[in-house]
Parts: structure tokens; sequence; C-alpha cells
């Protein structure tokens, strides 16, 4: 079946059965693999993007459900003014270690942000328990979106 | 001294690469042939490279390229290793960029374990001399060749950020302009070279931003599952569920029926489906309804491998240490201590899935993969596929997490079997459930412990007996001797402390049918629990603070004092805490560094633990970058803590019963206490650091629950509902 998806700005048509989830859209159809494949069951937060702005783990997320929608990813995200912060604060506080899971956990960063500007712990924890890290990056990545909300 | 072989010809093709790789950070996909060393002639007009050996290369633009001989899955060490040698070949880490080694052990084995693989938490302590001298030597040629030109004594020159500079300060040359006449120049012998003062370091021990961090917030770090070779088709896999099963049946009509679905590879005892992608993989291996002939672990229990340890573990193993006469001292003790641990099986759930992309051949084979261990992938590949290994080209990446997993190449050996039966590159990517469901695990393991006190509470005998897989064994084999895994018993043979009569063995104990495997934090991750929490059981038989007990036993280890000490203070160890909160400390001696962990915890009536604050000491000797310390001691200690809260790997009808994140269970943010990291001050040989935390963690928080509940944990996961 053909869907016609909008990510980071650019349409994409492609022919994939309609319950494809996003995630092997964009990895294996598309070639964009910033976004990346942890358990496949919403569990981990690796392969979060944004569709129409909201957080959504693309794994379990239908081609078929996206529609209009505009698709970002963490090749994008630098383009909003949470994203850009955010990663600079990655890069300040030196979070990343294996690296794997953090295009996910910025983009789930950046969500909280757009949502809400200046958030507390609780808000954080909230907003990002969601996202695994075995490397447990954890204190650096509460402590990066701090920093990025200028707090 | 030998002839330079640093000179050669640097093709265009190379140049190319190279020049797009300048000035753009980490590029590490860029692969020169390893032995740059043994090509090429002097042909002067052409541009030259100097290499005087396997791991700087300097092109005429000045471009410094470091060769990174052990790999990076998160512990730091690309930052680590670059600053060894940018420190003593004096270039700026801005000037730098790094490519992964290819396989050579002949270049690259780390000299801690003779071969090219990063684990142990080894590759400080193998490269740390060994990379200052390549440093220095690049160094003193560079500086030579600046001298010779100005016709002057070399001695005097300075260099400092890619530049020699001349006595009198009036001529600079730069690195870039020194290539050709360095590389004309005879290599000296490594240790004829003048090492640094560690007073002039400039990089060495200063906190350092990661190398590697830029490509890993905007999405370009790529790791194995990322790799694309053009052509490449995606496989999903079902491997056998029981340990030792073979495919019985498998319906290739309908997977070949699902839209996208290439090929069904059925090998004896894993089938997978080629597709244009993931999902049409993965919807391929449903329609194809694998069936299994279970073979002879279809029965195999949790409770089968306990027993089988149990029994076993009655019997005496290797001695790994005996001082005095531990059984005599027992028997006159004024009072006695016995324990009996038990611990399971782990996985390693690295946030990258097993994957591995291979393109099989009949001249050869490319592989691409993220690995700890590139030559044994090069060579097992070229063992089950019968190509020559010279033909078995393996390129690695970033690892998305390895902790042990990827020091092994089961995955790349079965990817190869796949490989061997599709036209073109085929990815196979694990999903999460065969992930956990086929890792080879963290043994399980059954240890008895006794004590004994003299009338004022000092130990007068310690005994402990391991029990459980040895990885040694089948990973290492030339040092597992006599019966005795020398890493099952790290930690426990060797404690920090005075114990006059000590006598401890190993018993080695094979679960049928179950893979095992190193697991972060090793040997000392489980022996660090025990020795520690069975040490403030004699604390508090002998009615003694946990702290000053250690103490006490601590005068012949001033390293380890040390670190206890800073703990202590740190931690305001003896001041009050609110009601059900309490604090617990560890002590380890491990992997050639010092830590002493004290852990505040919170035990609610309702028994769910929370650790509030883990407040860590380190003397690991001279710290290359103490930003990386903090850093490890943070996510080891997750790590650590992870699976002393929740990690079991269980057995029901010969199968691993968890699957996935929800039932193998993570930290997660909500749940991380506040870490700190306080450094000693040391000119000791650097340490290994990667897993002293995930070992040291454990033993504070459950020595900080007994604090609150008076409750003893001997085996894990914590059983929070012991805590009310």
């Amino acid at each position: 079946m053909a869907f016609t998806i909008k990510v980071n700005g650019t349409a994409h048509s492609v022919d994939v059965d309609a319950d494809t989830p996003l995630l092997w859209v964009l990895r294996d159809v598309l070639g964009m693999s910033g976004t990346k494949f942890g358990c496949g069951m919403a569990l981990c937060g690796a392969c979060t993007v944004h569709v129409g702005g909201a957080p959504l783990r693309s794994c379990v997320t239908p081609i078929s459900s996206v529609g209009n929608s505009a698709v970002t990813t963490i090749e994008a995200i630098h383009n909003t003014a949470q994203g850009k912060a955010l990663q600079q604060a990655w890069l300040d506080l030196d979070v990343v270690q294996c690296g794997y899971c953090q295009s996910g956990q910025i983009m789930s960063a950046a969500a909280l942000l757009a949502a809400n500007p200046k958030p507390n712990d609780a808000d954080i924890d909230a907003a990002m328990s969601g996202n695994v890290c075995r490397c447990g990056t954890y204190q650096r990545i509460r402590a990066a979106i701090h920093r990025a909300a200028g707090g | 001294m030998r002839k330079s072989l640093a000179v050669l010809q640097l093709h265009r093709r190379e140049l190319l690469k190279i020049g797009v790789a300048v000035g753009g950070g980490l590029v590490l996909d860029v692969a020169l042939p390893a032995p740059l060393r043994a090509a090429g002639r002097v042909i002067t007009d052409a541009p030259l490279l100097f290499a005087p050996n396997a791991f700087i290369r300097i092109d005429p633009t000045g471009a410094v390229t470091l060769v990174m001989p052990m790999v990076e899955m998160g512990q730091g060490t690309y930052t680590a290793l670059a600053m060894i040698l940018a420190e003593e070949l004096e270039v700026g880490l801005d000037q730098v960029r790094l490519e992964h080694a290819p396989p050579n052990d002949a270049l690259y084995a780390n000299a801690i374990l003779h071969i090219q693989t990063t684990g142990l938490s080894s590759s400080i302590r193998a490269f740390w001399t060994p990379l200052r001298k390549a440093g220095a030597v690049a160094r003193t040629l560079l500086i030579a060749a600046a001298a010779k030109k100005w016709g002057i004594n070399p001695g005097a020159c300075r260099a400092r950020q890619g530049v020699v500079t001349h006595p009198d300060g009036s001529h600079h040359l730069t690195y870039g302009e020194l290539v050709s006449a360095a590389a004309s120049l005879p290599v000296p012998p490594v240790d004829s070279v003048a090492l640094k003062q560690p007073a002039d370091f400039e990089l060495v021990g200063k906190p350092t931003r990661r190398l590697d961090s830029q490509d890993k917030v905007n999405g370009r770090a790529q790791f194995g599952i990322d790799a694309r070779p053009p052509g490449v088709k995606i496989a999903a896999i079902s491997i056998t569920p029981v340990f030792g099963g073979k495919v019985k049946s498998v319906n290739e009509a309908a997977a070949l029926a699902v839209n996208g679905v290439h090929q069904v590879v059925r090998i004896d005892n894993a089938v997978a489906v080629v597709a244009e992608h993931m999902w049409a993989a993965k919807k391929g291996l449903m329609a194809a309804a694998v069936e299994w002939n279970e073979g002879a672990n279809a029965a195999l229990s949790s409770a089968d491998i306990a027993r089988q340890l149990e029994t076993e573990s009655r019997h005496p193993g290797a001695v790994a240490r005996n001082e005095g006469d531990a059984q005599k001292a027992l028997a006159g003790a004024a009072r006695r201590l016995d324990a009996v641990y038990q611990l399971p099986f782990l996985a390693h759930a690295t946030m990258e899935p097993m994957n591995c992309t291979v393109h099989v051949r009949k001249d050869g084979c490319d592989i691409w993969v993220g690995t700890q261990a590139p030559t044994l992938t090069q060579a097992l590949v070229a063992e089950v596929t019968g190509l020559p290994k010279d033909t078995v080209k393996v390129h690695n990446h970033f690892l998305g997490g390895g902790f042990g997993r990827r020091l092994e190449v089961d995955g790349s050996v079965l990817a190869a079997r796949i490989a061997q039966h599709v036209e073109g590159p085929v990815k196979v990517v694990w999903s999460r459930e065969e992930d956990i469901q086929h890792d080879m695990y963290r043994p399980s393991y059954y240890d008895r412990v006794s004590a004994g006190l003299d009338a004022q509470g000092r130990p007068v005998a310690w005994t402990h007996r391991v029990a459980g897989s040895s990885v040694m064994a089948r990973y290492v084999p030339p040092l597992f001797r006599n019966g005795l895994d020398p890493d099952a018993v790290e930690g426990a043979a060797e404690p920090p402390y005075d114990f006059p009569n000590i006598h401890v063995d190993y018993v080695r104990v094979e679960p049928p049918g179950i893979p095992t495997a190193f697991w972060r934090g090793v040997g000392p991750v489980k022996n660090i629990f025990i020795v520690e929490t069975f040490l403030d059981e004699l604390a508090a038989a002998a009615k003694q603070d946990p702290v000053a007990y250690r103490r006490s036993l601590l005068g012949r280890n001033p390293r380890a004092l040390g670190v206890l000490n800073l703990a202590a203070q740190k931690s305001g160890w003896g001041q009050p805490l609110p009601e059900r909160c309490g604090r617990g400390v560890a002590v380890q001696s491990a992997f050639g560094s010092f830590l002493a962990a004290v852990a505040e915890v919170e035990v609610p009536r309702s028994g769910v633990v929370k650790v509030k604050r883990l407040v860590c000491a380190v003397d690991c000797g001279v710290v290359i970058n103490p930003d990386t310390i903090a850093a490890q001691v943070e996510g080891g200690s997750l790590f650590g803590l992870t699976a002393a809260l929740y990690g079991a790997i269980t057995l029901r009808d010969g199968r691993v019963e968890q699957s996935n994140f929800h039932d193998y269970r993570p930290m997660r943010m909500n749940e991380t206490p506040r870490i700190e990291t306080h450094l000693v001050n040391s000119a000791e040989a650097p340490g290994g650091f990667g897993e002293a935390p995930t070992a040291i963690v454990t033993p504070a928080v459950v020595n900080a629950i007994f604090a609150v509940t008076g409750k003893r944990i001997r085996s894990l996961p914590i059983d929070t509902s012991l805590s009310g």
C-alpha cells in the first residue's frame, strides 16, 4: 500500500503494509538511522519521534496512523529551539555514554520542554522515565534538561 | 634501529576520503589498511603520510588520525586513549580524528588479554604505557625533523599543539609541514624516547569532553545496526527456544507470501526470514510458524540448576588462596558465622539489540558489526564460512552497549551462516525477545562463606567457596589452570582486610545447555557483594560500627583505608537520618582500583526499597579523564543496582522466562539516586574502572537495608518483601 508521509519537512512515498511501524519505515525504507530500535513494544523509548509535535514510540506507531501529521526525528530536532538547546546541554554536560538511547532521550526531552519550558525534577522524571538508558546516564540527562531550560 | 617504513604513497582515493574527513571530528568509517607501515615507497612529489606506528597517522595537511585499538561502548575509552596519545604527541584534541582499528592482533592486541579485545576493564591498564610511548616516538621524530631542517640540536626544540618551535622562538614548523621529513627518519626504539613528566601533563588528569558526543546527540553516530551496505536486505530470526533444540518444521510458503519477504533460511537451530525491511521479515517469521524439536533440555528449570549448584558446592574445589589454617581457626573461634549466597543468571540487555550484517561472497566476506572482539569475529567467521582469514573484513562500529555481550561472537557466526544462503549483504537483527532469550548469561552462583571471630570480635578465620560456571575456561582457556578460574574468585581471594587464616576455593559447575559469558563487573561483581555483606555481618556480630570495623582491618592497606575514610567523610557517616532511612558501606579492591561507597536508602514499611544517595570514593591511580571516572561511577553503579533490584533470568521448560524490558526490568530515571564521585589524588599506575562501580553498589545498598530493617539479604535480586 502506498503512503505519503512528511518527515523533517520532506514528503516521502513508501509502499508498505498499513500496519508497518513508522520505525521501520524510517530506518529500513527511508534509510534514516538516527531513530533507534530497542524493544519493539514501547517499553524503552529509543525509537521516540515527534508526530504532529507529540512524542510517540515509532516502534508501535503504524504508518497508516501518521496521515498528514509532520514527523520530526533526531536528524532535524536541532531546527527547534528546544532541540538545539538540549543538544548543546547534552554536550556541555557530556551526557552520552554508548549513545544508543540518546536520540530517543533527546526527542522525549524536546517534547517535554515544548510543553513545559521550566520542568522540575518530578516533571522530568514523569516525562523521561519511559526512556531506558542501560549505561545509566539519567543523572546527567536530568541535569541537562534543567540546563537547556535555562535553570 | 630499523629503517622507517612509515613513508608511503597516499593514493588519491584515500586522500579524497581523508579530505572529506578532516575537520569533521569523528569520522569512523574511513578504513585505510592497517599495515600502512608495511606498504609503500617514497615518491617525493606525492603527498606522504607520517605513520611511525599503528596508532598515529599525520598527513601533509596536519590532520592527525589516531587509530583506536579498543572499542567504544560508552565507557569513554576513545576519549581517554586519544588523550594519552595526544598528550605525548603534543597535539590538541581538536586536531585529531579517530578511527576504529581493523582486526589485527599483531598491532592492536591488549597486553593484558593478549588479543585485540576490549573487556575486563583492561584498556587503560594495557595501553597507558604503550600509547604514551607511541605518542612520544612520533613527537621525537617530528622534533628531530624540524631540528634537522634548522640545523640545530633537537634537544632545545619544543613541540606544542602540532607545531615545533625553534629554541629562539623565531621559527615554527607545523606537523603537516614535517610529515615528509619525519617519515624519512629512522624510527627510534620505543624505550629510547623520553616520556613527559606528569607535572607537564596538559590533557591527562584534566576533565575533558568526550570526543564522541557530537554524533551521539544528532543521530549521526553509526552503530552496527545502522550499517546499510548497498543492496542490504533485513532478516528477522527465530532461534530454538530450548537450548540445544533444532528446527522441526517451517511453513516456508506462508512466509514467502508476506509482502516484502524474499527468502526463508533454515539452519539447524534457527530460521531467518529475509525481507525488504524488518517489519516484513517479522511478519514473515510469524507466518513461518516454526516448530521445534526441543531436545534434551526441554524439562530444565531454575530449580534444577540451583540444586546442581547446591550439591556440587559441597565438595572441595580448586584452591585460590590458603593462608594459615582457616579450618582450625574456625573450630577454635569464640563465635562462628556461616552463610550461603545465591545469585541468578543475568542477561546483558544492551540497548542496541544483537545484530550483524554480513556479505558472503566466493572470494571473501564483509562483516559490519559493533564488537568487543574484532579478531575473534574475523577468525570464527572465517572458520564457519571456510574463507581465508585475510578475506574476512570486519568493519567495526560504535557499540550500543557492550557489558560483555559483545565479547561473544555467536551472533556474527550465526549471521554469517545465514548470509551464506543469501545473495548480497544481509542484516540480521535480533528482536528484543530473541536478544534476552538467546543471550549468553552471567553465571548463576552458589557460594558458601564462613568466618570465626575471637572474643573481641576480630575475624580469625575466613573461608569462601565459590561455585558456578567458568567463563574463563571457555573464553581464555590458558588462564584456567588446575581447575581454578581466576575471574570467578577475583575479589574473593584477595579481600583487602587482615584475615590471619583464609581459605578460598572454586568449584566449577556448568549448567546443562545454558551458555555463560562475562557480564559487566565479572567475578568481582558478585564476590564484592558477598565479601562486603558478610563482613557487615561480622561487624554486627562484633557489635561494632561497619566503618570502624573495616578501618580496624585495613591497617595494611592504605589505599583501601583512604577511600573508606573519604567515603565516610563525604557521606556524613554517623550523622542522623530520617526514620526508615539508613546507610551502608562497602569497600573493594578490584581491577587495579580501590573504591568505597556509602549508600543511603529508605525502606518504607511497604518494603519498596528506594536508594536515595550513593557516595563513591575512588582511588584508581593516575586518572586520565576525571569526568569519565564520574560518568562510570554514575552509570556503572546503576547497572549493578538494576541487577540487584530486578535482575534475574529464570528457566522453565528449558526456556528463558523473561523476554523484554517489562519482565527483565532496567532502572529508570525516577528510581535514580543522587550519585557523587570523590577522587583521591594518586600517582599509582592507572587502574581499570569501567566495571568497578558495578561491583561496589550492591553490598553498600544491601548493608543499608540491614541498617534500616535488621534483615540480611543473601540472594539477589533483593527480595523487597523481606524489607518491611
